[in-house]
């Protein structure tokens, strides 16, 4: 039994539904919380950034448009598919993070629970944010609320995959679609997560996941043109400035947050007022 | 036969504009130490002498703000402090006339726009935003709302007392206190509005207004002392905006450009497309960063369309602000009758062709016929850049696809325009289009319970309604 060679996962990129290795054939080392080897995953460049965004654009339109219905079913179906593999992401979180079995198993609950929760706001918050208006006239006017486009996000450091579904699950219950950059010192998780999406009826483009360092794909994040919005809720805080004057440049709407609230979905969202006449 | 209208001049004898003016700060008028004057641009009569404000000025009237926000404002329950903005918003309508003739006077913008639209609508901002005071917590932004503080508030020259309710009303209805600085060249009713502040018993240092230039507004953005900066204005300076408060805890929101996009379906009315046309574009002399300044025309009824726009152009009434039957009034300034005749002449060079009615401008003052070009490709300056003056750009498109696909072409995304009577390509559009506020069957309509604001590079945050609350509450995002 024990000469059996473990078979070794090797983490890569998740974009536009494909696990593609980094473009720049760079990787580093994520070590266990006890010092050995665990994996070499990607360090991701500029280049594979746009690849991303150029995907998370494509698959806007389509996302966007999904009845909000349907785009609740698929956020629930990507909390089956967690719940189904509760086991291979406890482990990973307890291999590279040290903490207790018992810890990790409630992160994966908290996961799980926070999906399906995210799951049945796409169908509400357009009641809680959008509105009619009563204006003082023949006119009928009204105020919704939709997805702003591509958004980018950096996802905290720990808890490694609680936190990636807080940052990524808002974004895209709205019709957003993401680039997310995992944990750094803690991807497994988010590259793990990125199996779940691809077996969860989840177009194609609409979650794309990078690993490597925030110092280096934060500012690409934020001079990117193509990028309407960014969640740094990972971002440390002194890294905030720079990225928002960078942002400035199309107007990025910078928003970070600490906890999971219906306000993380209306932030990555636009109002939108209709007027029209009413007469015979 | 030809019927001509009489002149129907509007006395000025309702307004009396002092020679020079101070700050307001702290609930009295203070002398400045620097003067600059405003003018009437319709006339280049100068109107007064103008305080510029500096460091100092602007570091008391800060203080001011944060006395009576802490002392005072954020003290008093909502109820309170909504009766002060009823106060305000009855006697800005008992002083209505004043206040329109004074706006006409040193902004040039026809008599029936300041008198029927710009004055009402500020003192209903009041109104509205009176009854939220002790309501907020009923407003869906959290249970327990919370003000920022003191804002820092920055309003353009194109609708001077209307921008100024649309920051000052819902500031302090959250429970803030404000520095406001009108544009340079529209000050005067910003400065009947502090005598109105002095008429409401408004406790002092609640609102202080600052006169000045763009340096003010630069000492506004940076103070150390302001929480939250509110602006109105080009999307160049909100960048400016932007990145200089990105090192600060200053909240921020802004109201920036446009080139908004006004669809014409071939099933659209057209008479009355043609009225929304005129009024998307030459409302306010095309003064407005919502303006329907690209006509987008559905190839088979383009011809119709622009025969019928041009005669009614033709019976455009230009001149005189203060005649009630003027329909388009001066450009605001002499810096932006030469942007507009810069951005003319770049249509003119690249291969649009242009056409103005007929009409005689004014000998003095600052003027430029409503003009329209057509042959406009989107590549063209005339379709990318705001021109902000009575000028449109015509382009066509064959499929309500390409419509979208022309009106999404550009950085801005503030409001956009469809004529159709077809309901359910009207709503189809409507969820196409990437801009704030959509007008189908109509254009340029306000009113402070509709939120209004820009996606992408037209700015962040909404004004009006429950949404624009948000923007001065503490934790909210900008809705």
């Amino acid at each position: 039994m024990s000469n059996r060679i473990d078979v070794k996962k090797t983490y890569k990129l998740y974009i536009n539904g494909a696990f593609p290795r980094t473009e720049s054939g760079r990787t580093y080392e994520v070590k266990s919380a006890k010092g050995t080897f665990i994996a070499n995953p990607c360090l991701a460049s500029r280049k594979d950034l746009r690849e991303a965004v150029v995907a998370a654009r494509a698959a806007h339109s389509g996302w966007n448009k999904a009845t909000a219905y349907n785009r609740g079913q698929i956020l629930y179906r990507i909390a089956e598919m967690l719940e189904g593999r509760r086991a291979q992401f406890v482990n990973e979180i307890v291999s590279v993070t040290g903490v207790t079995k018992v810890k990790a198993e409630k992160e994966v609950t908290n996961s799980v629970d926070r999906l399906v929760w995210y799951a049945g706001w796409t169908d509400k918050i357009a009641s809680l944010s959008g509105s009619t208006n009563p204006v003082a006239g023949p006119f009928y006017n009204f105020t919704i609320p939709e997805s702003m486009g591509v958004v980018a996000a950096i996802a905290p450091e720990t808890p490694s995959l609680l936190g990636f579904v807080d940052v990524v699950a808002p974004i895209i219950a709205s019709g957003n679609t993401v680039v997310v950059l995992a944990s750094t010192k803690a991807p497994l998780s988010a590259m793990t997560f990125a199996e779940v999406l691809a077996t969860s009826d989840l177009p194609h483009g609409v979650i794309n996941i990078l690993t490597g360092k925030k110092d280096e794909i934060a500012p690409w994040m934020a001079s990117h043109m193509d990028i309407d919005a960014l969640d740094i809720s990972g971002l440390p805080a002194k890294l905030h400035s720079e990225v928002k004057v960078a942002g400035a440049e199309n107007l990025k709407r910078i928003h970070a947050f600490k906890s999971a609230d219906p306000g993380r979905i209306i932030a990555f969202m636009e109002a939108k007022t209709v007027w029209h006449p009413i007469g015979l | 036969m030809s019927f001509e209208y009489a002149p129907a001049p509007e006395s000025r004898a309702v307004v009396s504009i002092k020679p020079k003016y101070g700050h307001f700060i702290g609930g009295k008028f203070v002398a400045g130490s620097k003067h600059f004057p405003t003018i009437n641009p319709a006339t280049e009569e100068v109107l007064s002498q103008i305080a510029l404000a500096g460091k100092a000025e602007v570091d008391a009237a800060v203080k001011a703000a944060r006395k009576a926000y802490t002392s005072t404002w954020s003290k008093m329950s909502g109820k309170e402090r909504g009766k002060y903005l009823y106060r305000i918003a009855r006697i800005m309508q008992e002083r209505a006339r004043e206040f329109a003739v004074l706006e006409t006077l040193d902004n040039g913008k026809p008599i029936r726009e300041s008198r029927d639209t710009d004055i009402p609508l500020a003192a209903a901002h009041f109104f509205y935003h009176a009854g939220w005071a002790d309501k907020l917590e009923y407003a869906g932004l959290g249970t327990s709302p919370k003000p920022l503080g003191v804002a820092g508030q920055i309003i353009p020259w194109n609708f001077p007392l209307l921008m100024l309710a649309w920051k000052v009303a819902p500031a302090l209805a959250t429970g803030n206190t404000v520095v406001l600085k009108p544009a340079e060249s529209t000050s005067l009713t910003a400065l009947l509005f502090a005598e109105v502040c002095q008429q409401a018993e408004l406790p002092a240092g609640v609102v202080n207004i600052v006169t000045g230039d763009g340096s003010t507004g630069a000492l506004i953005v940076n103070h150390p002392g302001i929480d939250k900066i509110a602006f109105t204005g080009s999307t160049e300076v909100g960048k400016i905006i932007a990145r200089a408060v990105a090192p600060t805890k200053k909240s921020v929101t802004l109201e920036l450009g446009g080139k908004a996009a006004n669809i014409v379906f071939d099933d659209a009315p057209i008479d009355e497309t043609v009225e929304g046309i005129i009024n998307g574009i030459f409302f306010n002399q095309g003064h407005v960063c919502c303006a329907g300044s690209r006509l987008l025309l559905q190839e088979n009824v383009a011809e119709e369309v622009l025969h019928k726009l041009k005669n009614r152009m033709e019976k455009f009434r230009v001149g005189d602000p203060m005649d009630k039957n003027t329909d388009v009034g001066a450009i605001n300034s002499k810096e932006q009758l030469a942007k507009i005749t810069e951005l003319v002449a770049a249509g003119d060079a690249e291969g649009a062709e242009r056409w103005s009615p007929a009409c005689e401008l004014p000998g003095k003052g600052f003027w430029f016929a409503p003009t329209i070009f057509t042959g406009v490709t989107q590549a063209h300056r005339i379709a990318r850049e705001e021109i902000f003056g009575p000028v449109l750009s015509v382009l066509t498109f064959r499929t309500p696809q390409e419509a979208i696909e022309k009106a999404n072409n550009t950085p801005f995304g503030l409001s956009a325009g469809i004529w159709s009577e077809k309901g359910s390509r009207t709503l189809w559009a409507s969820q196409q289009l990437r801009a704030g506020v959509i007008w189908a069957n109509t254009f340029n309509k306000f009113d402070p319970t509709s939120p209004f604001g820009g996606y992408k590079e037209s700015g962040w945050g909404r004004e009006g309604g429950r949404h624009g609350l948000s923007a001065y509450l503490k934790g909210v995002s900008h809705e």
